[in-house]
């Protein structure tokens, strides 16, 4: 990892969504700042040929679980933050369900510490929306936002009470917090292990209707509505849960939705053979569930591409199928998989950078997401072309747990910048 | 083109077929032929069981493992037999159902009785899939004895072989599988097996007890017990699960008994007279079943868990890959 006083891109494909810039040129870093081009290049400067690559906005990550603290034979902060600029991804949001949950400024403070100190990527901590994300009780907004928070979550668990959601959702919006949700009906999920259709049947699996997922989602954009409060569903796996938002939008509830790369590209024939790395909640759903939700990335009822990269280890995956822990490693191979969406016709270039930069940042009022003159200096060299196996060996995160393992995949991040540090590189 | 019936085919590919499988995880993997060299080798064993003296030295010092994570006595105990009666070494292990409360996993307890060497084991398991998972960890062969709600595929042989015992064919006819569906590994592996012999399975329960999908596993999923039951050659009733907290399935065991239980006059309404009365027990008389249909005219139950011995004695023996050394004696 290499700090210099300035950073040079040259002649590559500049794409800012937020500026709708689409042109070939170059991009000067300096002091961790974007600034606009000099005459002459200074002394001190790394420069960088960028012919046929992209320089985009650096990419965020709005939902990983890091497992630190309490659970770093899965994942710490160094790891995750090294998979992330791996796969080109300057911040990421991380979940709060750790051991001690991060429902208190305390946790928060030593997670920012420790990314400061060890980190590849900006990390930011999202906090509890409950204590210990046991769905009782508040727990402290106002100082979890003080210490860095930048949303709050009860991620891995639904908020089973509604009147619980509904003080959330009032209380997050005094201390300008987001609301995140994970939208599932317990009663009905049942603790199943992937989709409920002819695949679990085959299979003997409990099954997962997709109605526990729109159940929630509607409570949540029915309190979205009540409160007037800003919403976001978090994972969004089914199309009835992307028509739900959709509507919700067209109405202007304040609600924003992601989905993550696994919903758009696999669904759960992956599950065949009780593959555990192909186990996640929500589950993969059937191919009609896929294409909605490529439509909705498409027709903009999605805001944002986010990973839920959850490792695990194989104490967690090599059981029995309904044994094993819900969760995949996403960070290496999200931008590989979006980049296919763009091959496929589904979303352009603009609009891809706009999924896994601009809405992200936006949404969690966090900086970056531009290539505008003053903006952080956070970037992202990708090379569209570049195919690689992904391969175990190849993967940072901890986690090996990814249903795309030895998949060949078009796409790489080749350069990734950090508030003017080069977190990766392979250029 | 001449169109062969399914036996037909059988009986044409008899003296090229070659039985390839180590383990049997389930009805899924076999194909027609396989399922027809099981029953066939299955009914030349069947008559060791009724010889004073019970023994063939076939699977001498091979060493089998009774791997039982759920309680199970007739299963068990068949394969035993089973493999007594084949001259093996048979050892049995009961063990908790969670390998996360032993603090040992399921692989490693596996990896552990590898070590030991063993030609067989048997494996029972409340967890979908987990003879699969055993496969893929030791050398060797793993015969499913009913893993969770997926497969049960020994019983699902053993009513086969006594449908075809006496019906003659398979092909053709229609059997009705009355019960919990969704949760039974047995019917699970009925409906692919009766199918893929040509048979017409019908299910048939209250909706709670069925799930999406077993159209496409080849099952024709009917709104009512008498319209599975009609003009049926076979009529299987399930054990209907007295305990289960945590769904509501359904409202008793009484009002099951008078809408979906099996019946003599049922029987006489609706299937043909030789119906065959099948039940993989245990039986809850009177519940899904009554007991005049269970002990009468068309019940082949107790022939059942006869034909199971001589099933189980047929995969071990197939497994092991001992063909052409049968008739030892």
């Amino acid at each position: 990892m290499t700090t210099v006083k300035s950073i040079v891109l040259q002649n590559g494909r500049l794409l800012d969504p937020v500026t709708g810039v689409d042109v070939k040129g170059d991009l000067w870093i300096e002091d961790g700042v974007i600034v606009p081009a000099r005459e002459t290049i200074p002394d001190d400067s790394l420069v960088f040929d960028v012919q046929n690559k992209w320089i985009v906005p650096g990419l965020i990550d709005m939902h990983v679980h890091l497992r630190e603290p309490g659970e770093e034979y899965k994942e710490t902060i160094k790891s995750g933050t090294m998979a992330a600029a791996a796969g080109g991804f300057t911040a990421v949001a991380c979940m709060p369900n750790t051991i001690p949950v991060n429902d208190c400024a305390s946790v928060t403070r030593f997670i920012i510490e420790k990314a400061a100190k060890e980190g590849s990527a900006r990390v930011y901590p999202v906090g509890a929306i409950s204590k210990g994300s046991k769905g009782t009780g508040l727990a402290e907004y106002g100082e979890l936002k003080e210490a860095g928070a930048v949303a709050v979550t009860d991620d891995g668990l639904p908020v089973f009470d509604s009147q619980l959601m509904r003080r959330a959702m009032e209380y997050a919006g005094s201390h300008d917090l987001l609301v995140v949700s994970h939208s599932e009906e317990m009663s009905l999920s049942q603790n199943g292990s992937m989709n409920e259709g002819v695949v679990s049947t085959r299979l003997g699996l409990r099954g997962i209707p997709a109605a526990a997922e729109a159940i929630m989602v509607y409570r949540e954009i029915a309190l979205a509505e009540l409160t007037g409060q800003r919403t976001h569903i978090a994972h969004v796996s089914t199309a009835a849960a992307s028509d739900l938002i959709a509507q919700a939008k067209a109405k202007g509830i304040r609600v924003t939705a992601e989905t993550t790369p696994h919903y758009f590209t696999l669904t759960e024939e992956a599950v065949a053979d009780y593959n555990t790395s192909a186990k996640m909640n929500p589950p993969l759903r059937t191919e009609a569930d896929r294409q909605a939700i490529r439509e909705g990335l498409q027709n903009g009822t999605f805001d944002a591409i986010a990973t839920d990269h959850a490792p695990h280890s194989v104490l967690e995956k090599e059981l029995e199928f309904d044994q094993a822990a819900y969760g995949i490693i996403g960070l290496e191979t999200s931008l590989a998989l979006s980049l296919a969406l763009v091959r496929d016709g589904v979303i352009d270039e603009l609009r891809m950078v706009e999924l896994m930069s601009s809405a992200p940042a936006r949404i969690l009022k966090v900086a970056g997401g531009t290539l505008a003159e003053g903006a952080v200096g956070d970037v992202t060299v990708i090379d569209p072309e570049k195919k690689f196996v992904f391969t175990k060996e190849l993967i940072l995160s901890k986690g090996k747990n990814s249903p795309f393992l030895d998949w060949e995949l078009q796409g790489k991040a080749v350069l990734t910048v950090m508030g003017g540090r080069i977190t990766h590189t392979e250029l | 083109m001449e169109t062969l019936s399914v036996e037909g085919e059988h009986k044409n590919v008899k003296n090229s077929y070659q039985f390839t499988h180590k383990h049997i995880l389930g009805i899924e993997q076999l194909s027609v032929a396989d399922i027809f060299h099981i029953l066939d080798t299955a009914i030349s064993f069947k008559e060791i069981s009724n010889r004073p003296i019970k023994k063939v030295p076939t699977l001498k010092g091979k060493t089998i493992i009774n791997f039982f994570f759920e309680p199970s006595t007739r299963t068990r105990l068949s394969f035993e037999i089973a493999a007594k009666r084949m001259s093996a070494d048979t050892f049995n292990i009961a063990a908790s159902t969670s390998s996360a409360t032993k603090g040992e996993t399921l692989i490693d307890t596996a990896r552990n009785l590898q070590a030991m060497n063993p030609d067989i084991i048997i494996i029972r398991h409340g967890s979908s899939g987990a003879p699969g998972l055993l496969a893929r960890h030791v050398g060797a062969s793993i015969i499913n004895a009913g893993d969770g709600t997926h497969e049960h595929p020994s019983q699902a042989l053993l009513d086969m072989m006594t449908v075809r015992e006496h019906k003659g064919n398979i092909e053709g006819l229609k059997v009705a599988i009355v019960g919990d569906i969704a949760h039974s590994r047995v019917a699970h592996s009925d409906i692919l097996g009766f199918t893929k012999l040509g048979a017409e399975v019908r299910v048939a329960g209250p909706a709670t007890f069925m799930v999406p999908g077993l159209d496409k596993l080849g099952a024709h999923v009917c709104g009512s017990v008498a319209e599975a039951v009609t003009d049926a050659d076979v009529v299987m009733a399930l054990r209907i699960q007295k305990e289960r907290q945590d769904d509501p399935l359904i409202p008793s065991l009484r009002e099951y008994s008078q809408f979906y239980g099996i019946n003599h006059d049922l029987l006489q309404k609706y299937a043909r007279p030789d119906a065959l009365i099948m039940h993989p027990g245990p039986i809850n008389r009177g519940v899904e079943m009554n007991p005049d249909v269970a002990d009468g005219q068309g019940s082949v139950i107790l022939e059942q868990v006869t034909n199971g011995v001589a099933v189980r004695m047929a995969l071990l023996y197939l497994v092991m890959g001992q063909e052409g050394s049968r008739g030892e004696s």
